[in-house]
């Protein structure tokens, strides 16, 4: 047998043992990105082996932590695809304005920094107060940091650019404050966030949508687990809610393609017209 | 002859002349399907697929997330998103971090390709201005695939093919036109 594919059975055990021991399931993920982002995790550690760090993470839930922070992908900015927020300020918000509360839902929201966008948007739209943001992701450590509201300086110019395409109306240094090189975010802004963990893979739906963002993580999923959380966002969805994905990401050949109608089509954001059946755990109160 | 199953190219700067040359002449019986990354702004997007497409019989598509890869057709890699080929022969995209300051990066579109194709692949690095790809084509060589890149006096930028050079992985240098020439060879056309 060749190495590659002794390497491949051990990558199966290692999820296999993540997934039974944790509940973290990556066996539905991309392989190739795993794989990548495991030589990099194994680099920092003395072994030389995937099979190696089996035992570890099976008996050491700190070591488990540690592999799971460098095998997911938490890579994120403000205002990623600044079109994407002109969009949404443009053409979905005077839609959502009609209702008199506003839940959103940011699925795989990393570190946060596409929360605050959202929220800096929706402030300048006067929603704060009556909208409320879910955030979720299945990494604690990333939402541990998204809580702290703190940010590299650096980035700033680069995420002021992208704030003034999406429309921004004031300037983004309005926002937050600098301290030496970070930077911490208007604590209004956090006012109306609840940041969870939330498990795309094997939680449920906790609530009635509006509006939910779920951006560059179904390019992570295979079509089956791509089905499962696109399946939970239609369920989770009041009629006409919204649903926002990547700008690589489509609901074409899913499961609920027919159950959504492409509202800006370039932006990849979608319409849900799924009417539940009758009761629904939802109180719909429209 | 060897049994080829795919072929990935990477360029950077004068990329875009350079695919144009590379992929014009292929003919329509070139069954490998073809993944590349060409280093460029976000904003140029739709414009590359486009172009490549009016210049090339193959159809040339932006790669999607999942998507099984099909014979005779060239993927590329969608700006600002890393290219990977899957175990179970699918595309998947990536925003993981920059590499070699770089996204999509040629190392891992060809480091993901040289896993999964391993003798049954050639990795092409064309003209470019920095040192990305010399990494993919060693894992490529690792591997037992096959190895190009373009000479260096007729590219736009010599760095990136003369980097490959120096570092001992390549089998072949060639001009664009004798790249174009190996890729048909593989496929001769049936005389009657
Ligand atoms: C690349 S980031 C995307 C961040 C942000 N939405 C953006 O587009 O910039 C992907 C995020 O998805 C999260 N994620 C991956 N699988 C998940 C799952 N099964 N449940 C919840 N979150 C998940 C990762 O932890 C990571 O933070």
């Amino acid at each position: 047998m060749q190495q590659i594919e002794i390497e491949q059975i051990e990558l199966n055990l290692l999820l296999e043992a993540l997934y039974q021991r944790y509940g973290y399931d990556f066996r539905h993920y991309s392989q190739a990105s795993i794989k990548r982002r495991l030589q990099y995790h194994l680099a920092k550690t003395p072994h030389t082996s995937i099979s190696a760090l089996i035992p570890e993470i099976l008996y050491n839930e700190a070591a488990c932590q540690a592999l799971l922070f460098d095998i997911s992908v938490t890579v994120t900015e403000m205002f990623r695809d600044a079109w994407v927020y002109l969009a949404i300020r443009e053409k979905v918000i005077p839609l959502l304005r009609t209702y008199p509360f506003i839940n959103v839902w940011h699925a795989g929201c990393a570190t946060g920094e596409e929360v605050y966008s959202l929220a800096i948007l929706l402030q300048e739209e006067g929603l704060s107060d009556r909208v409320r943001i879910y955030a979720t992701d299945f990494n604690d450590v990333a939402l541990q940091k998204a809580k702290t509201r703190i940010y590299p300086l650096k980035r700033m110019k680069e995420y002021s650019q992208s704030y003034q395409q999406a429309g921004g109306k004031s300037s983004l240094a309005d926002y937050y404050h600098a301290h030496y090189d970070s930077v911490i975010m208007n604590e209004s802004l956090q006012q109306n966030i609840t940041f969870a963990n939330h498990n795309l893979a094997t939680d449920g739906s906790f609530g009635e949508m509006h509006l939910i963002f779920c951006r560059n993580v179904l390019i992570y999923f295979n079509q089956t687990l791509q089905n499962r959380a696109l399946t939970l966002f239609r369920d989770s969805l009041c009629y006409n809610g919204f649903l926002c994905l990547g700008t690589k990401e489509t609901l074409r050949f899913s499961e609920v393609e027919h159950e959504f109608n492409p509202f800006v089509e370039s932006e990849r954001i979608y319409q849900c017209k799924y009417q539940k059946p009758n009761g629904s755990i939802f109180n719909t109160g429209q | 002859m060897m049994n080829y199953e795919a072929v990935v190219i990477g360029t950077s700067m004068g990329g875009l002349e350079a695919l144009r040359q590379l992929l014009a002449p292929l003919q329509r019986n070139f069954t490998l399907p073809i993944f590349i990354v060409q280093h460029r702004q976000a904003t140029a997007e739709e414009y590359l697929t486009t172009f490549l497409n009016e210049h090339c019989v193959l159809a040339v598509k932006e790669a999607v997330s999942g998507e099984a890869i099909q014979a005779g057709t060239v993927y590329l890699a969608p700006a600002d998103y890393h290219l990977l080929i899957e175990p179970n022969h699918t595309l998947s995209l990536s925003i993981d971090a920059k590499v070699n300051y770089c996204r999509p990066a040629i190392d891992v579109l060809f480091e993901t390709a040289a896993e999964v194709y391993q003798t049954h692949l050639i990795g092409i690095l064309l003209t470019g201005a920095n040192h990305d790809g010399t990494a993919g084509l060693r894992k490529i060589k690792h591997h037992g695939g096959f190895t190009l890149v373009q000479q260096p006096s007729t590219a736009v930028a010599k760095i990136m093919p003369l980097t490959a050079i120096q570092a001992k992985v390549v089998d072949r240098v060639g001009t664009l036109a004798e790249i174009a020439l190996f890729l048909n060879q593989l496929f001769p056309l049936k005389s009657s």
